[in-house]
Order: structure tokens, then C-alpha cells, then sequence
């Protein structure tokens, strides 16, 4: 178990911090001295395991929120080297520049050819600015049409690792259009006749995400969350406090398991106990299974399917729950 | 056609919506001057100072650009309300009926049938009256619904957006909702039918980043504001003034974002030049759309 890149303690992990800190204190102490140290640690990992396991089966919405934006949670470059082989980073949108919050390129996943998309947080202070944030410019999101068209001229599927707190507001963005540049991102996601799998790895964020989320499978890790907007912004339109942001996100239903209970996503990644950012190798282990199974089901479709199913399925949000009824 | 519901003839006087009706004065939001509700009114709410264009009622609206000021609405069929149960100050139910109250409309979108230069053209519309014009999964709906019936007929489409943006108080539904209202457009777009979108003020938020700037024609209404992200998120982000004009459709088009400018009164014979070119069809100009006398 990985602890040392725990660096943010999020409030409701104090006790599992505290149990961590006590086992790596043992550990070192047993270095020094000759003391048998192994069953007070067992016992201590039992303890730990239990804990880890009652706090992370109960968390609440904004404690998801917290989880999904852990600087340590594993982001999406984390995956493309883990899961991508050969994997071909692409630049640019042929008009304006290179945005790097948008990892875009190709590479082969299980074999098969694929292009991948996604949005790169940073795990540092340099590489955050670089990546800004993991908020994409309008050429971020015109580079991505391009690797799409791409991506259904050679015939690839398209996997995109959603993580993004939103489309960057900005002048420039502004001025370079980001508005359109998301429709048209929306829009070709539905042109395209290759399967696109979206997987939310942490923080899907309004229009910024679904630029890239408008997918045959919507895939969530289990304490991701994806929303028209941020709790903050909710909070502070709508309650008009920036007290209220624990309220606004309940009232927003943005986890895993109420999008699936909605019937927006397909299907809930289960993460290591004590969160994604504990085991990362684990977490992107089982997200490349589950891809891996949800690609083989859409292979096995020809080309005007792929494409007519996930129109009709967008088509539908919103009036899927007369039609259940 | 059983989609079709009532026919509706323009009634004039009956036009002016409430709140304006309960007093006899408007201040322009631009320019300051006080102007008589009577002489806004027929002067298609636009300041006689400033030429600021006023928000416009659906209706009015509706009756502007139809041959005749003639079109039929079209109904939008139940959808569950409330989906998420929402509810922050208010109950959104709550809110929800009070708005219907106030407008008479359902939600935020009208849908209408209508010919225009004699060509038949569907019109989707949202109300930026009905909760800022927000798009939830009835505004999707109405969209959809536009878009089918101008696929199985054959017709045009036209959207005229007028919205902040999504209604938080559907959640995640209302962001689904860019991606079905961008599926229902490009449906008609793949058909070889054309789809104007108007943008009217506001076109912000999800509606501007999704159908509403996505048309085979873009055409916004003079001085409207058109953007993704809002002013002041931009402002604290970066810290610093806007530039002058700053998401204005002036703004916009000079940024390669619309083709086409225009003022509200021009907004039917541009709409005409361009569907019957696209279509290759004369204008069939019966009479102009009706006189706001
Ligand atoms: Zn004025």
C-alpha cells in the first residue's frame, strides 16, 4: 500500500491517516532495532482495512468530490502508459496551436488500433500549469475532432479518459470560440460511425466533458462524478452561499451510482478499497478490463450501428424514464 | 398530423406580456431612456434611442417571421417532472408552477409549424422568460420533436435560442441534453435540409456550446450576447476588464462565429433569402409578416 504519495489528507481519512502513519512508524523503528514488529503490523493493517472499508462504502457526495479531485488519484496520462501500447501522442488543430490539457493520439490497446483522448491534470505544479489544469482550449477540443475523424477514416475505436473540471473560461477561449468548438466535439462524437468508449476516471465537468463523453459506453469509476456544473457553482448560484456547496452537491446527483440509477452511464468501475489513489496499478487494471470487455460487445457491431445506436441513445436521455414506465 | 395542436391566429392586443402590460413604461437596459410600452411594442421592442432590441415575446416573435403571422404549435408530449427531486431555496416543482403561472407555457420552449416565403419551416423557440430560457429535458424534447418533424416532412429547421445555458436543477440530465439537442440537429443536417440557428440575447452556456452555434447558418440578432463561458467567471479567472464588446454577436461574427448580423425587423427577409437559396426555391413573398399596428 502506497502511502507516501498521500500528501492531501482529506478530513474523513483521519483515522485511516493516523493507522498508516502508526504502521509506517513501526516499519522504521524495526530497522533499527531488532524487534519483532510483524504481528502488531498485521494487526494494524486489519484495522486499517476495516476502516478504510467503513469509510469508503459510505461516503457521502461531497466526500466523492473530494475523492475524485485527489491530486494522487491517478490521471489520465496514467492510463494511456499503462493500457496504450506504442502509444503516439498527435498535436495540434491545424489552425491555431497545441493544447496539452488534451492528450490526444494513437496507439494500440489489447492489440486493436485505437485513438485516444482524455484530459491531463498535472500531478505537480509545472506540469498542472502546462496542462492547465486539465482544462481544455477550443483547440483542445478541435484537436480532438480531428483525431475523431481520424479515428473513422482508418477505422479505430476511440477511447477518451474524461477529467476536467470544465472547458477553460477565458478571453481567448472566448474569442477562438470554445462554445462551438464543444458543439462541433458533441457533434462528431455522433458523426463518427467507430465506437467511442468514455471513461470518467475523476471529475467530469459540464460541457468540457461531454465534448468527449458523447459515447456508445459512459464508464465511471465508483467515487468519480460528473456534472452540468461544479457544487461550487451551484452553490453559488443557486443558494447564493458558498457555505451551501455539501447541499448543492447532494442535490446535484453527480455520482457514479446516481448517473447510473438515471440511466446515463453504463457502468461503475469498482475501486481498490480506500479509493483509486491508494492503488493506482489496481484502478487502471480493472478501468483497461472493463474497457476491454464494453469493446469486444461494441467490434461485434458493424459500422451504421455503432453510429445509429449511440444517436438513438442520446435521443432518449431525459425521456427514458416515460418510456420505463 | 396529430402532433398539431391548436391553430393560432396572431392577437395583437393581446401580445404584450404581463409585466410589461402592468406599466405604462420601459427603461431601456442599454441607453436609460424611459419608452412607452405602446410604442415598444410597435416598434418590435426595440429602443427608439438606442436601437437596443428589448426581449421579445415567443408569440410576437413567432408572428414576425411566419407568412401571415399564421403558425401552429405544436405539443410536446409529458415528460416525468423533476426528475432529480431537486431542490435548493425553492423546491424546483415549486418554481416550476410558478413560472408556468406567470407565462402560460409549459417550460421554456414553443415549437411551431408555419410557412415562411411560402416555404413550410418548422421553428423552435426558447423562452428566456420560462427560468432564463434553461435547457432541461423538456426544452431537449421540444428540439428533438422540432427535428423530426422537419426530417419526416422535409422541412427546414430553424432554432431561435434564448437561454442562460443548462438548468442546474436537472443535473446531469440537462447536460444530457447538449448532446440530444446536437444529435436532433444534425439528424436534420444529415437529411440535406437545412438548419438555421438564430441567436437571440442571451445564447449562452450549454445552448450556445451545443445546437445553438451548430447551424448550416448562424444568424444573430444585433447586440445580443453569445458566449460559453459567463462574464464574470471570465473576470475573476483572469482578473482583468473584458474587452469592449466582449460576446457581443458583433464580437462573434468578427470571430468567425456567425455568418450573418442583423436587425430584428430584416430578420424575416434574411431568413427567406437564405432557406429559399438553400432549398432552390423562389420566395413565394405572399405579404409580409403582419404589421404590428
Ligand atoms: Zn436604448
Amino acid at each position: 500500500m502506497n502511502t507516501s504519495t498521500n500528501t492531501l489528507i482529506l478530513d474523513f481519512e483521519k483515522t485511516i491517516f493516523e493507522i498508516e502513519t502508526k504502521i509506517e512508524s513501526l516499519k522504521y523503528l524495526a530497522q533499527d532495532e531488532n524487534v519483532d514488529i510483524s504481528q502488531e503490523v498485521t494487526r494494524l493493517q486489519h484495522k486499517l482495512e476495516k476502516q478504510m472499508r467503513a469509510s469508503y462504502s459510505n461516503l457521502s457526495p461531497w466526500q466523492k468530490s473530494q475523492v475524485a479531485r485527489h491530486p494522487s488519484r491517478p490521471h489520465c496520462l496514467d492510463y494511456v502508459h499503462a493500457l496504450i501500447e506504442d502509444f503516439t501522442p498527435l498535436s495540434g488543430d491545424r489552425c491555431f496551436a497545441d493544447d496539452e490539457a488534451m492528450v490526444g493520439g494513437i496507439g494500440r490497446f489489447q492489440g486493436v488500433s485505437v485513438v485516444v483522448l482524455g484530459q491531463e491534470k498535472g500531478h505537480d505544479i509545472e506540469s498542472r500549469v502546462r496542462y492547465n489544469f486539465g482544462m481544455a482550449k477550443p483547440e483542445g477540443y478541435r484537436k480532438a475532432q480531428r483525431l475523431m475523424d481520424m479515428a473513422n477514416k482508418f477505422n479505430m475505436p476511440v477511447i477518451a479518459f474524461v477529467d476536467t473540471s470544465g472547458a477553460f473560461p477565458g478571453v481567448e477561449a472566448e474569442a477562438r470560440g470554445q462554445a462551438e468548438a464543444i458543439a462541433s466535439s458533441i457533434e462528431k462524437c455522433l458523426q463518427i460511425n467507430v465506437p467511442i468508449i468514455s471513461v470518467v476516471i475523476g471529475e467530469g465537468g459540464s460541457g468540457g466533458a461531454i465534448a468527449i463523453a458523447t459515447a456508445n459506453r459512459v464508464l465511471m469509476l465508483e467515487h468519480s462524478i460528473y456534472s452540468v456544473i461544479s457544487p461550487e457553482g451551484c452553490a453559488s448560484i443557486l443558494w447564493r452561499s458558498a457555505d451551501k456547496v455539501k447541499e448543492a452537491t447532494e442535490a446535484l446527483k453527480l455520482t457514479a451510482q446516481d448517473l447510473r440509477r438515471l440511466g446515463v452511464i453504463d457502468e461503475i468501475i469498482a475501486e481498490p478499497v480506500g479509493g483509486a489513489h491508494r492503488n493506482p496499478a489496481q484502478t487502471i487494471e480493472r478501468v483497461g478490463e472493463c474497457i476491454a470487455k464494453h469493446l469486444k460487445e461494441l467490434m461485434a457491431q458493424s459500422r451504421d450501428e455503432i453510429k445509429k445506436r449511440r444517436t438513438e441513445k442520446f435521443l432518449r436521455m431525459g425521456r427514458h424514464f416515460a418510456e420505463s414506465k | 398530423m396529430n402532433w398539431l395542436s391548436d391553430f393560432v391566429r396572431p392577437k395583437i392586443k393581446k401580445i404584450a406580456t404581463k409585466d410589461i402590460a402592468d406599466n405604462l413604461w420601459t427603461k431601456c437596459p442599454q441607453c436609460g431612456k424611459m419608452l412607452f410600452n405602446k410604442e415598444l411594442e410597435k416598434n418590435d421592442f426595440i429602443c427608439s434611442g438606442c436601437d437596443h432590441h428589448l426581449r421579445l415575446p415567443l408569440d410576437r416573435r413567432f408572428s414576425m417571421l411566419f407568412d401571415n403571422g399564421e403558425y401552429k404549435l405544436i405539443t410536446l408530449p409529458k415528460l416525468q417532472e423533476d426528475p432529480l427531486n431537486f431542490k435548493d431555496s425553492k423546491k424546483y416543482t415549486d418554481r416550476l408552477r410558478s413560472y408556468r403561472k406567470n407565462t402560460g407555457n409549459d417550460d421554456a420552449i414553443k415549437v411551431a409549424q408555419g410557412e415562411i416565403g411560402g416555404i413550410t419551416c418548422i421553428i423552435a423557440a426558447l423562452d428566456f422568460g420560462f427560468m432564463g430560457g434553461s435547457m432541461g429535458t423538456v426544452v431537449g424534447e421540444g428540439i428533438v420533436k422540432a427535428g423530426d418533424i422537419a426530417v419526416r416532412g422535409g422541412y427546414p429547421l430553424i432554432t431561435i435560442a434564448a437561454s442562460g445555458g443548462a438548468r442546474m436543477q436537472e443535473g446531469i440530465l440537462s447536460l444530457m441534453q447538449m448532446a440530444r439537442t446536437t444529435a436532433a440537429v444534425n439528424m436534420v443536417k444529415e437529411k440535406g435540409l437545412p438548419f438555421i440557428s438564430i441567436m437571440t440575447d442571451p445564447t449562452t452556456g450549454g445552448v450556445s456550446a451545443s445546437f445553438a452555434m451548430l447551424g448550416d447558418v448562424n444568424i444573430a440578432e444585433k447586440g445580443c450576447v453569445i458566449g460559453f463561458a459567463g462574464a464574470r467567471v471570465i473576470e475573476q479567472t483572469i482578473r482583468e476588464k473584458l474587452p469592449e464588446g466582449f460576446q457581443k454577436a458583433e464580437y462573434l461574427k468578427e470571430h468567425g462565429m456567425v455568418d450573418i448580423v442583423t436587425r430584428r425587423p430584416e430578420m424575416r427577409k434574411t431568413l427567406i433569402r437564405v432557406i429559399s437559396i438553400l432549398t432552390h426555391r423562389q420566395p413565394q413573398i405572399k405579404q409580409l409578416a403582419i404589421e404590428s399596428k
